[in-house]
């Protein structure tokens, strides 16, 4: 269907993407608190949230509620541009990311080929480092414009602390992008589709991204900028009712999607193991291996995220220098060891 | 040095860490190990209004005024509990039982105001001991929530058990596991 030139399917098939991919992203932000909660409590020998509903599963719709419904702070000093910005930017650079990330394999709908992926730019994985340190803005701006000492010093914080521990991170990811030849994410997962995944020629740099990625989305025993203990919660100090949500809500969001990029990266993104999906196409259809595939990535994502969790409940807080310590002087040298080591195998081989 | 309190204490290990130490990483995963059995295990947790936590036999919670089997009043506001009360919050008023009453009150002397404030109660248990006639008791409910402090203050409505004739259920479950043997039935 073409009119003016434009396709116009085209055009609905991808908001029907982005509004799926929108939505399951904060569906499983919400659920991700309710579980940061369980996991918390099965740790330490408790039920968790049980009351709202069975199980307590509309707990986090409670808790969504009470936050709408709490009142609206806006500190007097606080500059009410940057302070409203903050938490808007926090929540908007944590769903930017999504759209590059390839959810399934391509269904087919009516003689068409819809890829699940809202776009298959080439510089994908550019894109997302882009956006993720946009989100640094997110934190700093909230915590400055919040005109408070404590929330200024923890944006300072975590700006040094996302600004480290990108380049780690960068670092590592070198590697795997040399052994795919290719920044778009399509064609990562694509060469580690029914092969072998990137983990296993990247152990340490998995290892790196994985620390990289906690303290890229602030969680525990990366979470200086918030130390609730140490700074009044930090940078989200002055914030209250839906803002606050917003802030707390971004990070799961950014629990959720870096969950998703690891195992995009590493893990075969949605590759299903020992099944062979071409085969398995040719039995069930295309369009049920798109959805398995899909189911695939959300295991896999999920259970980073239940790592993220099982590691905020057990480790304790770096102090910063430690924190600065680490990224500096250990990870950056290591990432770049794995680096050269890499490029040196790969160049041995192809000899 | 002394001799250690327990066998259980332990030198501080002051040596500077080796190489596998310092990576952490070896200490991570045993710390995740540990706190992914914790995961599985029994959990603590008392579900409160659906569950309670058993009390002891001779757990002292809130009082009830006993009646005897035919449901007469057994008090006869003698006021050995309120003179046993440590706290004194236990406050009376004595009544001559009238012609056709006998089927409410056991003894010729009733209690015909008689308060409990439960804000100054400790739980001893005294009016119990002091009680000669097995007319109060310490049952297995505790103090509950109020929005006033008069609300705490428990009147002799509050504090009667249910008619063991017309309400034998209710009059059981007030009961609860007080020693029957001890009330002489």
């Amino acid at each position: 269907m073409y009119l003016l030139a434009i396709d116009w399917i085209f055009i609905i098939e991808k908001l029907v993407l982005i509004a799926a991919i929108v939505t399951l992203s904060m569906v499983v932000a919400m659920y991700a608190t309710y579980g940061e909660r369980k996991v918390a409590a099965f740790i330490q020998d408790r039920i968790g949230p049980n009351r709202a509903g069975p199980f307590g599963l509309l707990q986090p719709l409670a808790d969504g509620g009470k936050l709408f419904f709490k009142e609206e702070i806006i500190p007097l000093a606080s500059s009410k541009f940057l302070f409203i910005l903050g938490p808007l930017l926090a929540m908007v650079t944590a769903l930017l990311t999504s759209a590059v990330i390839p959810w399934g394999a391509s269904m087919n709908i009516g003689n068409r080929t819809v890829p699940l992926q809202v776009a298959d730019v080439n510089i994908g994985i550019l894109y997302v480092f882009g956006v993720v340190s946009l989100g640094v803005y997110g934190i700093m701006l909230g915590g400055w414009a919040s005109n408070n000492k404590f929330s200024l010093l923890a944006a300072i914080r975590g700006a040094s602390q996302m600004v480290s521990y990108e380049l780690a991170m960068g670092l590592s990811l070198i590697a795997v992008l040399m052994l795919t030849g290719s920044l778009q994410m399509s064609v990562i997962v694509g060469e580690q589709y029914n092969a072998v995944w990137n983990i296993a020629y990247q152990p340490i740099g998995f290892i790196i991204f994985f620390i990289c990625a906690l303290a890229e989305t602030n969680r525990t025993p990366f979470d200086l900028p918030e130390a609730e203990n140490e700074l009044n919660f930090g940078y989200h100090q002055e914030y209250s009712s839906m803002k606050l949500g917003f802030y707390l809500f971004a990070e799961y969001i950014n629990m959720f999607i870096s969950g998703v990029i690891m195992a995009t990266l590493y893990f075969g993104g949605y590759d299903i193991p020992f099944v062979n999906e071409a085969s398995l196409a040719q039995h069930i259809g295309e369009n049920w291996v798109a959805l398995l595939t899909f189911l695939t990535l959300m295991v896999k994502a999920l259970f980073f995220v239940f790592v993220f969790m099982w590691i905020r409940w057990t480790i304790p807080r770096f102090r910063f220098d430690q924190l600065m310590h680490l990224g500096w002087k250990r990870l950056i040298p290591l990432a770049l060891l794995n680096m050269v080591i890499t490029a040196v195998v790969i160049l041995w081989l192809k000899k | 040095m002394s001799e250690p309190l327990t066998n259980r204490s332990k030198p501080v290990d002051r040596r500077p860490m080796n190489w596998v130490e310092r990576l952490y990483l070896v200490n991570i995963f045993k710390g995740m190990a540990i706190t992914l059995r914790h995961f599985f295990k029994k959990k603590a947790t008392i579900k409160y209004p659906e569950e309670t936590r058993p009390f002891s036999k001779v757990f002292r919670g809130l009082h009830i005024l006993n009646r005897d089997e035919e449901g007469r009043e057994r008090c006869t506001a003698c006021g050995l509990c309120a003179v046993a009360c440590p706290a004194e919050a236990i406050t009376m008023e004595a009544a001559e039982r009238q012609e056709g009453e006998e089927k409410l009150y056991r003894e010729e002397k009733y209690a015909a105001k008689y308060e409990i404030n439960m804000l100054r109660c400790i739980f001893c248990g005294y009016c119990e001991e002091a009680c000669p006639k097995d007319a109060i008791y310490l049952s297995q409910t505790f103090t509950p929530a109020n929005y006033q402090r008069k609300g705490f203050i428990y009147k002799k409505e509050d504090l009667l058990i249910p008619d063991p004739v017309t309400d034998p259920e209710g009059y059981q479950k007030a009961l609860g596991t007080i020693n029957r043997e001890k009330e002489g039935v």
